[in-house]
């Protein structure tokens, strides 16, 4: 497995896909921090941006990705090799690789500002560590898409799809939902309903640092107890972690059965 | 005025020894009079006692003549928690330097480690009050000088706990460099006018801060409040000056760094409202000019719930709040003008500072929010950008009059 991860890796780390998205995250970062002029500001202004693009660039990816090196795997699956270390391998390089942009492109443009010695240190890690938990959670759900449809240009429409449902669909039904239902008590309803969405969640993880004293301001008592202590963030992370563990044991099952 | 009253009362006390009696009264263990109680029968008007250090168990010391009382090297009197500790009743009278412990605790008697009644040109200055009920209580009096005291109680409830300082029906209090904390209101004015709150600091209290009631012409300022149950409240009262003040950390589901609920005439200038739930709330004030103050990294930068007309804001400057301003109604008489706001967008081409396109403070997400307030969950998601983008392009549920026409490009300093 070791062998494809780091093939995968390395394929990846070559490609100018990789570069593109490395060049981007430091131009964004620069320019972000030239704007802004102010570390607080520009970590909120990414948190917007990383929620949205790194599973967007993660589905898209990992789409793209399956489909260009499905000769490759036809071979590698005619080895005496395990299928599921197989995707394995694929799956953690392209994860890694795309984190590994993330983490450098944010990183650098950070560090040389002086991240390091201001406030916002653990707010900026916070939010790389989100960062790559969303590129490992929507790179699997990309395989898993892509593992179901032969079809190119039907995995695509559907990777697109996933990431519009969770990014901004999911949020709109949402909204409409609590504002229908308003004369119900509805916090627990909205707890779990942001489990259910890992940018959601992602996104409630960072607030947990940047914003708390707004989510303080509601006064429902589970809300409270969620974000007032330890537990919301323990509870968010785990079921981040969750996000991710989920579709890789779905690969794994579906790779098992697949006939190619 | 003011000050030249104050000089005199200064001038007054530095007097008082010289032109009393000749030989102040000492009270200590091995001393012929051992308790103050005895020294404050025996001392004539216009008399000053020394109190040597030591522990004096006594309570409910009745003060009825001009005295001074001073305690040298800072002597303990433990009241038990039997009742108050000073009653002092008279005009002229001096108390500093104690350390006044275990004030009785009553559901029907405000017991106090200083209690002023009926009193004019008092000064209580210097002392360490622990554990009491409440710390200084002053009734029908005027003219006095709080000063430098250390107040702190054991408070965890609002019902059973009392005030730092606490003034009722009094006037001319000057209350400055105090420290309260962990009582129920840290300073609570009712119906006291003309006074000055000024260099307090005000922490870890169950309720409020700082608190007015019905009082009329004061200024507090360069104060600081943090972390208590809410920084201040100001209610019922007119002509309040407020300035240079610090509300820092007001946390909780209903806490606010200001709350101003019927106040007319206040202005508000260069207070500093730092990561509060809401920062400033406002319930019904009219002709109240916030100007050069900095909101910082509130919940609510401004939360105000109506009633509320010809308010002026200028000059302040709103910086990385969660939400810049709440507003319940369509209707809009507040005017806001050459503010700086961080999540202002626009431009300016003429390069004079000021934003070329209006910026509204409203947004549609806080108007949801304020309806629906489990929607706060959905903070600075993907969609709520969207609609507070198309809201922004043509008002429709926000005022459409509310918009700040001159925004300031970079914080006012």
């Amino acid at each position: 497995m070791l062998n494809i991860l780091r093939y995968s890796f390395f394929d990846l780390m070559r490609s100018r896909w990789s570069y593109f998205y490395f060049v981007f995250y430091l131009a964004l970062g620069f320019a972000l921090l030239f704007l802004n002029n102010s570390l607080p500001k520009a970590i909120i202004t990414l948190m917007n941006l990383i929620v949205v693009l790194t599973p967007l660039i993660g589905t898209v990816f990992g789409v793209m990705y399956f489909y260009n090196s499905r000769e490759f795997t036809e071979l590698l699956l005619a080895q005496p090799i395990k299928r599921s270390t197989i995707f394995m391998g694929q799956y953690l390089g392209i994860a890694g690789s795309l984190s590994l942009s993330l983490v450098l492109g944010l990183g650098i443009p950070f560090l040389a500002y002086g991240v390091m010695l201001s406030g916002e240190i653990t707010n900026f890690i916070f939010l790389l560590i989100d960062g790559a938990l969303l590129t490992f959670i929507f790179v699997a759900l990309a395989f898993i898409l892509s593992l179901y449809n032969e079809n190119r240009i039907k995995g695509f429409g559907y990777a697109i799809l996933i990431w519009l449902f969770f990014a901004v669909i999911y949020d709109g039904l949402f909204l409409i939902f609590l504002l229908v239902f308003e004369n119900y008590p509805l916090d627990k309803f909205s707890l779990a309903a942001t489990m259910l969405n890992p940018i959601d969640l992602s996104r409630i993880l960072v607030l947990l640092k940047l914003d708390i004293s707004a989510l303080l301001g509601y006064t429902g008592a589970v809300f409270q107890q969620f974000f007032g202590t330890a537990m919301g963030l323990f509870l968010s992370t785990f079921m981040l972690v969750l996000w991710c563990v989920l579709p890789v044991g779905i690969i794994l099952r579906v790779c098992k059965k697949k006939d190619f | 005025m003011n000050f030249f009253k104050s000089c005199c009362t200064i001038l007054l006390f530095i007097l008082y020894p010289i032109l009393g009696t000749s030989q102040p009264i000492t009270v200590c263990s091995t001393c012929p009079l051992q308790s103050i109680e005895a020294a404050v029968s025996k001392a004539e008007a216009g008399a000053t006692i020394l109190v040597k250090a030591g522990t004096y168990q006594e309570h409910d010391i009745a003060i009825t003549k001009p005295i001074t009382i001073i305690g040298q090297d800072t002597p303990t009197i433990d009241g038990e928690e039997k009742g108050s500790i000073f009653r002092v009743n008279a005009d002229s009278v001096m108390i500093s330097g104690f350390r006044l412990k275990n004030v009785g605790f009553s559901h029907t008697t405000n017991y106090a480690a200083v209690h002023v009644f009926e009193s004019s040109d008092f000064t209580i200055s210097k002392n360490i009050m622990e554990n009491v009920f409440f710390g200084i209580l002053i009734e029908r009096s005027k003219h006095g000088e709080i000063n430098g005291n250390m107040i702190s109680g054991e408070s965890d409830a609002e019902f059973y706990s009392g005030n730092g300082i606490h003034g009722w029906n009094s006037s001319h209090l000057m209350i400055f460099n105090n420290k309260i904390t962990a009582l129920r209101d840290g300073i609570y004015l009712e119906f006291v006018d003309d006074s000055e709150i000024a260099e307090n600091e005000s922490w870890g209290n169950v309720r409020y801060g700082l608190h007015f009631m019905f009082s009329n012409r004061d200024n507090y300022y360069n104060n600081e409040f943090r972390e208590n149950g809410s920084g201040v409240a100001v209610m019922f009262s007119k002509f309040i000056n407020m300035r240079g003040n610090r509300f820092y950390k007001n946390w909780g589901t209903a806490s606010f760094g200001l709350l101003l609920k019927e106040i007319y005439d206040a202005e508000i200038e260069e207070n500093d409202f730092y990561q509060n739930t809401v920062g400033i709330k406002v319930d019904g004030s009219t002709r109240i000019s916030y100007k050069r103050n900095n909101i910082r990294e509130n919940g609510w930068a401004v939360k105000i719930a109506g009633g509320c007309y010809t308010n002026i804001f200028t000059q302040n400057n709103f910086s990385y709040n969660s939400f810049d301003l709440s507003y319940n109604s369509k209707m809009n008489d507040n005017k806001f003008y050459e503010n700086y706001w961080s999540s202002y967008t626009g431009y300016d081409l003429d390069k004079d500072g000021i934003g070329d396109l209006p910026f509204r403070p409203v947004k549609l997400f806080s108007y949801v929010v304020n309806r629906t307030p489990e929607t706060v969950i959905l903070l600075r998601s993907f969609f709520v950008d969207i609609l507070n983008f198309s809201e922004s392009v043509s008002p429709v549920f926000t005022p459409d009059n509310l918009a700040d026409s001159k925004p300031l490009m970079k914080p006012y300093q």
